[in-house]
């Protein structure tokens, strides 16, 4: 059986209606074991200017590298408390922020471990589909060997890896053109 | 581990690309440089899975959220959630929102002048039951207009948004009614290029579930992306 899929369509301005009180901000609630992390950052359209009407949805492994997913079948240890989803909204600044705790390492193609990093998902009014990209760490060895940065042309990856700008505190920008747009990815 | 199954390309023209002119704002969002097309990982195939302990089953009717009833048509939807390989995918979380029947948004932002209704929200949530089933009660929109371009009306529509097992089936739509004149001039409609693509995007009268004297029924089943074969022990 083939059934056609169906297309994508966007957001729209109205998306806080429903986003806004299904917000998570609080990736990892007390308890959770890992280091905590604060993301916080800008979403910025072509002309420079903040998108104020952007949701974020983040998706990462707990502190083992182990996804709260039955599709992940190795044997690490599941947090209960530890879902891995995140939601946000931007701001009227461009603004959006969220904390969590900085993901173990999983696997990649043939194995190969892939570097901590939370997959990101993008929508607001004027994409028609959503953006997928990435978040690394920085100060992170493994980004060097990492599988799916090494497919991003070396003089754009700096756009996949948020900076430090205080302790736990890391910036992370999405800059949806431009000279340094970020990087998206197309599965 | 072995290198999860991955899911299908979207099927070609099926989806619209993100620079599409008639849609204005896709000018300064969309993006210009190409994408980069890596292997789908377990980041990718995983996802979050919701269950009853996150949707509570009234969430479901958005006629019932007020002290009163919300103006316009009493309207129930209906539809199942499907892969493309035609299996239903269960406890898929549905999300949707709405203006209200005179197309106007519980929103800072929409300065359209029609009138709010009080008893109206305008978004519910659902989870899809073992056949990949979901139901909604709520008000038929009306349509509003926008500054796309000149004269510029949005056609009645509902915004869904779905969880599917993973992000890779992750999908945020719109449907639309049947015979609505505003559809052909609408871009978002239009950016589909596939035409019985476009033409799945209007959800069909469905007279088995509309309910005498009370509410018209309308089905819209969502196809997620399939993949070919499940990976061993997974
Ligand atoms: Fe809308």
């Amino acid at each position: 059986m083939s059934l056609l899929l169906t297309a994508a369509q966007t957001v729209g301005p109205f998306v806080a209606i429903s986003f806004e009180h299904t917000q998570v901000q609080d990736v990892a609630p007390p308890g959770v074991s890992g280091e905590r992390i604060v993301i916080q950052g800008r979403v910025l359209d072509g002309d420079g200017k903040p998108v104020e009407d952007a949701v974020l949805e983040t998706w990462q492994a707990n502190g083992h590298g182990k996804y709260s997913h039955p599709e992940d079948t190795r044997e690490k240890l599941l947090d209960p408390a530890f879902k891995g989803f995140g939601r946000v909204l931007s701001n009227r600044h461009g603004v959006f922020r969220f904390s969590t705790i900085k993901p173990g390492r999983v696997p990649g193609p043939n194995d190969v471990l892939q570097a901590p990093h939370l997959v990101v998902l993008v929508f607001m009014r004027g994409l028609l589909k959503h953006l997928v990209t990435r978040v690394y760490f920085p100060d992170e060895a493994a980004n060097r060997e990492d599988p799916v940065l090494g497919l991003v042309p070396a003089e754009r990856r700096s756009t996949l890896v948020a900076a430090r700008v205080g302790d736990g505190l890391l910036e992370w920008n999405v800059v949806l053109q431009g000279q340094n747009e970020t990087v998206f990815f197309d599965y | 581990m072995t290198d999860p199954t991955p899911y299908r390309r979207p099927y070609r023209q099926t989806q619209p690309e993100y620079f599409y002119p008639p849609y204005r704002s896709t000018a300064k969002r969309a993006p210009t440089r190409p994408l980069v097309m890596p292997p789908q990982t377990i980041s990718e195939v995983t996802g979050p899975l919701f269950g009853h302990e996150d949707v509570k089953p009234e969430e479901a009717d958005l006629t019932a959220q007020h002290a009163g009833e919300p103006l316009g048509e009493r309207m129930i939807v209906t539809g199942r959630v499907l892969e493309e390989t035609g299996r239903p995918v269960c406890n898929a979380l549905v999300e949707i929102w709405q203006a209200n029947a005179a197309g106007r948004y519980r929103h800072a932002t929409d300065n359209h002048d029609a009138p709010l209704d009080p008893n109206f929200t305008g978004c519910g949530r659902v989870l899809t039951d073992g056949d990949g089933r979901y139901r909604f009660k709520t008000i038929k929109p009306g349509a509003y207009p926008w500054r796309n371009h000149y004269n510029a009306w949005r056609p009645a529509h509902v915004h869904l948004s779905i969880f599917g097992r993973g992000f890779m089936q992750r999908l945020v739509t719109q449907f639309y009614f049947p015979g609505d004149p505003l559809l052909p001039y609408d871009p978002m409609f239009m950016s589909v290029p596939d035409e019985r693509a476009r033409h799945n995007l209007i959800a069909e009268f469905d007279w088995e579930h509309t309910i005498p004297e009370h509410a018209i029924a309308y089905r819209f089943d969502i196809v997620l992306r399939g993949r070919d074969a499940t990976p061993m022990g997974a």
